[in-house]
């Protein structure tokens, strides 16, 4: 844990108190650390274990099982590119393929500058605006291939 | 507890309520293909499916390791439709296996290979993309090889209930899931204790000790001077190896096989654990006396050994500094021995035979070097050396008892015998300490205090006007609880013993599988009781022997008189003695 700052080992340890009276914690402790820090190391996973007695590769497990949970820092700008079967019919591939060809990184990775991650991400509920991709929660409906540097750009330069 | 009426196959039976429909109808006389579950409940996560059969009032098939029996409940295990599922069950965890089973040091032992026998799974039905496999083989302990993991979590449940530790877990998801410590390391990058009690629950060659017979052959074709020496835990369970009930003691089968196994010397490990006694007893004196650091706690188990220094580095203190007795043992052969034999203790080869994999990562041990040369140079688990009698022609069975070599470190007391079981170490050094103390023998042999398979045990031990307090633990779940105690500055005790494995080294992750497939003539019961059954075995030798205190043996005092001086000595210490160093968890 040699890694962790003072003020993250206090938050963390805050986080992990919130909970102390849950029978099963680790779900709501995982949530608000990747919702405070944007991703769950194993320095913080040991730090989680220590404090809840839960063994670090449980909560290792838990962190890989779901995809909510990030290992890594995310970028600024998180793309969710929606791969359920109606986007996916529909072309979401080749848009998944765009972005990752125009950002120069595969899915679940981050761009060296820090700016944009590429997800894929089973049905985000919205087929009928399919193929759909989201944006730091904003949803870009019936995208085309060639809409793809444009909606980068935007962001680049925002 | 309340019973209800069920039907198997037609025929009416009254059962337990609350059990499952596996348990249920092996009381009843049947024995349904099973694969994940182990040991009634220890690990039951219903996840391979091959226990599938039909039960009225159950949506579909229904695994009966975790579906319980109900009133008027029938159940099908011999339907053409059950039997499908269950072989199709075992088809599916063989195309995500690597199949190559007469590589596989499981073979033979193998619980897949064996449901896959009897559910009749024979062709490669499904074939496709296998889950992207991961060979962990840096430890000198355990080898880990994802290819033939089955994802049942025996081996994550059993490092939880006989540790807390949990150093393994389920990774990732879907057709990505594997078994491994945290970030798939290796075992090596994580506290992982190297007991092997994962080993000896896994179903297949998943997860397996590392071999060591190729460095014996090449030791005997390089003429090295063999010297093999055996763990007490060994003779307690090397039979079952052979077909042998549990708890059968085979001590003198097993040195007639050694030395028809080409080896120079045959000794035993508890001439060691005597010669430890008399160091581990009069340090304890010491720091009784002179105000050193207490409680005082054995150094005997690495596994142990190995939690304590990646969990209470701020403790280390408190262990005493003795080595191992198979580490002393070696220090011995390749000093007093090598001198007395006019042998150049780099042609000595030193093999110990022990019932534990941690003991093959204590030997590499960089304090556990005496000149330049380790102290002991292989070590085979008491699996390795059935297997080396196996394939050497011997039949076992047949052999008639010898004794070990009597020469210069041949003798050995029941106090050596008994360090193979929970409470041995501490009964042995209490013999002797109460010795050192008074000037006389205690009037009791036995410590009937320290026996038994209790997690934690205590004993008030009245030595001359005093009393002092002592406590004995196996499996870290418990050594956590007097480690904290300590910690916290509330320990009442003078001398602790731990021990890694529950039950102690008879239950070592070296030792013979226990597996209730293999083993027709065993009672049902047998993984409940099979750590009592071996430690009987070894408390009988104890009974048998004359000389059941460590400083009446007369080859120890000749060593003492003839080399060593006094216990604690210098001399002593610079052979016997070693030093821990706390350690990274996640280096």
């Amino acid at each position: 844990m040699a890694h962790l700052s003072e003020s993250a080992v206090v938050k963390i340890s805050e986080i992990c108190q919130r909970y102390a009276d849950e029978n099963t914690p680790l779900m709501m402790i995982l949530s608000d650390i990747q919702n405070e820090y944007g991703y769950i190391p194993l320095e913080v996973q040991e730090l989680v274990s220590e404090k809840t007695g839960i063994s670090v590769a449980e909560i290792y497990g838990v962190v890989t099982f779901y995809s909510f949970f990030s290992l890594k820092p995310k970028g600024k700008y998180v793309i969710g590119c929606c791969l359920g079967t109606a986007c996916y019919v529909k072309g979401a591939g080749q848009v998944f393929d765009k972005f990752s060809e125009v950002l120069g990184i595969k899915g679940g990775e981050t761009t060296e500058d820090g700016l944009f991650t590429l997800d894929a991400l089973r049905c985000i509920g919205a087929c009928g605006i399919a193929p759909a991709v989201s944006i730091n929660g904003k949803v870009y409906p019936k995208v085309k291939v060639s809409d793809v540097p444009e909606i980068v750009a935007s962001y680049r330069n925002a | 507890m309340s019973k209800v009426n069920i039907k198997i196959e037609g025929y009416p039976y009254e059962v337990e309520a609350g059990l499952t429909i596996l348990e249920a109808a092996k009381l009843c006389g049947y024995e349904i293909p099973s694969l994940c579950t182990f040991n009634h409940g220890e690990c039951n996560q219903g996840s391979c499916r091959v226990c599938l059969v039909e039960a009225t009032g159950a949506r579909g098939l229904v695994a009966s390791c975790v579906y319980p029996v109900s009133e008027g409940m029938e159940i099908t295990i011999s339907s053409p439709k059950a039997a499908e599922a269950r072989r199709t069950s075992v088809e599916l965890l063989l195309s995500n296996h690597s199949l190559n089973c007469q590589q596989c040091p499981k073979n033979g032992k193998c619980e897949l290979l064996h449901v896959a026998k009897i559910t009749g799974a024979r062709e490669n039905k499904f074939l496709g993309a296998k889950t992207p496999t991961t060979v962990d083989e840096l430890t000198p302990s355990i080898v880990r090889d994802t290819s033939k993991c089955i994802l049942c979590g025996r081996c994550i449940e059993r490092c939880k209930n006989a540790h807390g530790l949990g150093i393994l877990g389920f990774e990732n998801r879907g057709f990505s899931t594997i078994v491994s410590p945290a970030e798939n390391r290796s075992f090596a990058k994580s506290p992982c204790i190297l007991c092997g009690q994962c080993v000896s629950v896994c179903p297949t060659g998943a997860l397996m000790e590392k071999s060591e017979i190729g460095k014996l052959d090449a030791a005997k074709k390089a003429g090295k001077y063999i010297v093999v020496q055996t763990a007490p835990a060994v003779r307690a369970a090397l039979g079952e190896e052979f077909g042998m009930k549990i708890g059968t003691p085979v001590t003198g089968k097993m040195v007639a096989a050694l030395k028809r196994l080409g080896f120079n010397k045959v000794y035993d490990t508890n001439f060691g654990a005597d010669l430890t006694i008399m160091e581990e007893a009069n340090e304890l004196v010491d720091r009784v006396k002179n105000g050193g650091v207490l409680p005082m706690i054995t150094s005997c188990s690495p596994g142990w050994v190995n939690y304590a220094e990646y969990n209470y580095g701020d403790l280390l203190d408190h262990l005493s500094s003795c080595k191992s007795p198979h580490e002393m043992f070696g220090a011995i052969v390749k000093s007093y021995f090598a001198e007395k034999n006019g042998l150049d203790p780099k042609d000595i080869f030193v093999v110990s035979i022990m019932p534990c994999t941690a003991k093959k990562f204590e030997k590499e041990r960089s304090q556990l070097v005496t000149n330049g040369l380790p102290d002991v140079d292989c070590v085979l688990t008491t699996r390795e050396l059935g297997d080396l009698i196996k394939r050497s022609g011997i039949n076992f069975r047949a052999l008639p008892d010898e004794e070990f070599d009597q020469d210069l470190l041949g003798d050995y007391t029941g106090a050596g015998v008994i360090f193979g079981v929970t409470g041995g170490v501490m009964e042995a050094a209490l013999r002797t300490a109460y010795y050192v103390l008074t000037g006389h023998e205690h009037e009791l042999i036995k410590f009937e205090a320290v026996r038994g398979l209790e997690g934690i045990k205590e004993a008030a031990i009245e030595i001359g006007d005093s009393t002092i307090y002592v406590a004995v633990a196996h499996g870290m779940k418990n050594a956590k609880v007097l480690m904290d105690e300590i910690r916290a500055g509330k320990s009442k005790y003078t001398f602790i013993e731990i021990m890694g494995c529950p039950g102690g080294c008879v239950a070592g992750g070296g030792q013979p599988y226990v597996k209730p497939c293999f083993l027709p003539n065993e009672a049902p019961d047998i993984l409940d009781t099979y750590r009592a059954k071996r430690s009987a075995a070894l408390y009988s030798e104890d009974e048998r022997l004359a000389i059941r205190q460590s400083h009446n043996n007369p080859q120890i005092q000749q060593l003492y008189k003839d080399y060593l001086g006094a216990p604690n000595s210098h001399k002593a210490h610079e052979l016997l003695h070693t030093s821990y160093a706390a350690r990274e968890r996640f280096d």
